[in-house]
């Protein structure tokens, strides 16, 4: 292994005994301390998660769920159990019904993601055969007072969803980029 | 009836006790503040917004009710002593920790006298003609604290802690008496109070001879040497808070919340001494015992007992001001390394301090003051 041997500059003799730096590092804080103490504006911590900063249209975050709706308003998964089988965090809990005039002849008569647990890994998007579930929302979850209340309804899920949108295969996009890339990066190596 | 016990003498004890519960109190209520105004200060020097959560019927006042909080939260843990720890000792260690602390209080002078009727009330709990040397007697003992912690705990890291610890305390504590050597040539006096009324005097008329103004190098380096007998940053290789482990990692609860609590009282303890000894404690300047005396012949006359509550005020505020400057200190410096440590204190801190004590001593001879 090659050894690099950092030649530090030489110290002064004012630097050698710390108090003219030290003097100067104090000044630099303390000015912060009087100017933040004065003008609590310059503050820039944002006190979530009460006050978020919104994510851009253009984000491509996984973010909180979503289930896509039908043109008539009924909700696209099919009661498949894939997406809860592949969730590693075991969060997803379904409860199936029958509907006899539908498209489809099952439907979700409960859904619920229990976001404590989630861990945001998108294998419910990649799973889910009837491209139903996405996580587009740009709402980033977290901080609520009770387990409860992260614990999202089939009602809350179906909220925010009107067609299916271009946004809804946000992942699937991404994926499909890296796969494409990842075979790229294959081709120039041979 | 015993006859010795007269009323008098009851009467100064009572006094005594007032002044006691008085001093103490407003020393735990500064302390007490001092671990909020920590983490709201550091905060605010590295533009963040610090403790605000904690609140009372939705007012949280800039997070003031966080060291209740914490109060409330040391008092309901879990109160743990290892199975192989010495009991008795590790019992003892923070208490050690503490009552050294509090003990030096009696010594510092927080104002002039009171007149009431024709009863003069010194505003010092005791004044004995050799304080600061008992000041550096007792705050010595605060190592049998640290030290008890890591070795009754039988933790070996608890054990390294200690050693590190015991090194450094008392390293500093020699450079600690050497710089006060200066102040007690300059002012002829061992007393601290002695040596708060000597600075007093004005300097060319207009320069107040604190010793600040006399002792400027004995200044910074009994800074250096209180922050390193604190054990905080930048010497807190002791405990590393955040990565080595410490004299007290056994502790828990409340025992650990003691020495937490020590670490803050001792900060405003040095805020006093050094303020006392150094800012001119309760001395105003222009201040004398009657009223305001100005340069240009120009006199205010001020009851003694307002110009009493004057100076108290003055040392209260020269008070804050040290222990603001020693969390400035904690907040802005890194860490020493334990050698580079030493290496401070031996080659660079003591041949300073000897050198001021010569220095001093030879100016004060050529001065023909020598006292
Ligand atoms: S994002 Fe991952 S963890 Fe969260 S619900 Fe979907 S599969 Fe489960
Ligand atoms: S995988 Fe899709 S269709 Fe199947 S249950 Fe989950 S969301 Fe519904």
């Amino acid at each position: 292994m090659k050894i690099t041997k950092i030649n530090n500059r030489n110290l002064s003799f004012a630097e050698k005994i710390y108090l003219s730096e030290i003097v100067k590092g104090m000044i630099v804080t303390a000015r912060h301390f009087f100017a933040n103490l004065f003008h609590p504006s310059r503050i820039i911590t944002v006190q979530y998660p009460e006050k978020k900063i919104p994510l851009s249209e253009a984000a491509r975050f996984r973010t909180r769920h979503r289930l896509k709706k039908r043109k008539n308003g009924d909700a696209k998964c099919v009661a498949c159990y894939m997406c809860q089988t592949a969730c590693p965090a075991d969060c997803i809990d379904i409860e199936a019904g029958e509907k006899e005039e539908s498209i489809a002849e099952k439907y979700p008569v409960k859904f619920e993601i229990d976001l404590s647990r989630c861990v945001m890994c998108g294998f419910c998007v990649e799973a889910c055969p009837e491209d139903a579930i996405a996580m587009d929302t740009l709402i980033i979850p977290g901080g609520a007072e009770s387990r409860q209340e992260l614990k999202l309804s089939l009602e809350s899920l179906l909220l925010d969803s009107a067609e299916t949108s271009e946004r809804g295969a946000v992942n699937r996009r991404i994926s499909a980029m890296s796969m494409q890339n990842a075979e790229r990066k294959l081709k120039n190596a041979k | 009836m015993c006859e010795i016990i007269t009323k008098e003498f009851l009467l100064e004890i009572a006094i005594i006790f007032v002044k006691i519960g008085i001093l103490f109190g407003a020393v735990m209520a500064l302390a007490g503040i001092l671990t909020w105004a920590e983490r709201k200060m550091s905060a605010l020097m590295q533009d963040r917004v610090g403790p605000n959560r904690a609140s009372i019927f939705g007012f949280s006042l800039w997070g003031l009710f966080h060291p209740a909080a914490d109060g409330i939260k040391m008092v309901a843990k879990e109160d743990f002593v290892p199975d192989k720890a010495d009991k008795v000792l590790f019992t003892l260690a923070p208490m050690l920790a503490l009552v050294p602390v509090f003990v030096i209080l009696a010594f510092i002078p927080f104002g002039d006298y009171l007149q009431i009727g024709n009863l003069k009330i010194q505003l010092q709990i005791s004044d004995l003609p050799l304080s600061l040397f008992l000041f550096l007697a007792i705050s010595s003992l605060a190592i049998y604290g640290a030290f008890l912690g890591g070795w009754s705990a039988k933790n070996n890291f608890g054990l390294l802690g200690a050693v590190r610890a015991a090194a450094q305390m008392i390293s500093y504590e020699v450079v600690l008496g050497l710089t006060l050597v200066g102040i007690i040539l300059v002012y002829g006096s061992g007393s601290i109070q002695e040596i708060v009324k000597k600075q007093g005097e004005m300097l060319f008329g207009f320069l107040p001879s604190w010793g600040i103004v006399y002792q400027f190098p004995a200044f910074i380096l009994f800074l250096v040497a209180a922050v390193a007998e604190n054990k905080r940053t930048p010497f807190d290789i002791v405990e590393g808070e955040s990565e080595i482990i410490g004299y007290f990692v056994e502790y828990s609860s409340m025992r650990f919340a003691m020495f937490m609590f020590s670490e803050f009282a001792e900060i405003v303890v040095v805020s006093m001494i050094a303020s006392a000894l150094f800012l001119g404690g309760w001395q105003v300047p222009f201040l004398n015992e009657t009223g305001f005396a100005f340069p240009g012949g120009i006199l205010i006359t001020i009851n003694h007992n307002i110009v009493a509550l004057i100076q108290t005020t003055a040392f209260a505020g020269k008070t804050v001001f040290m222990a603001w400057l020693l969390l400035l200190i904690r907040w802005t410096l890194p860490r020493f390394r334990f050698d580079q440590l030493m290496k401070l204190c031996w080659k660079g801190l003591l041949p300073l301090s000897l050198a001021n004590i010569v220095l001093t001593s030879a100016i004060l001879q050529w001065l023909g003051s020598g006292k």
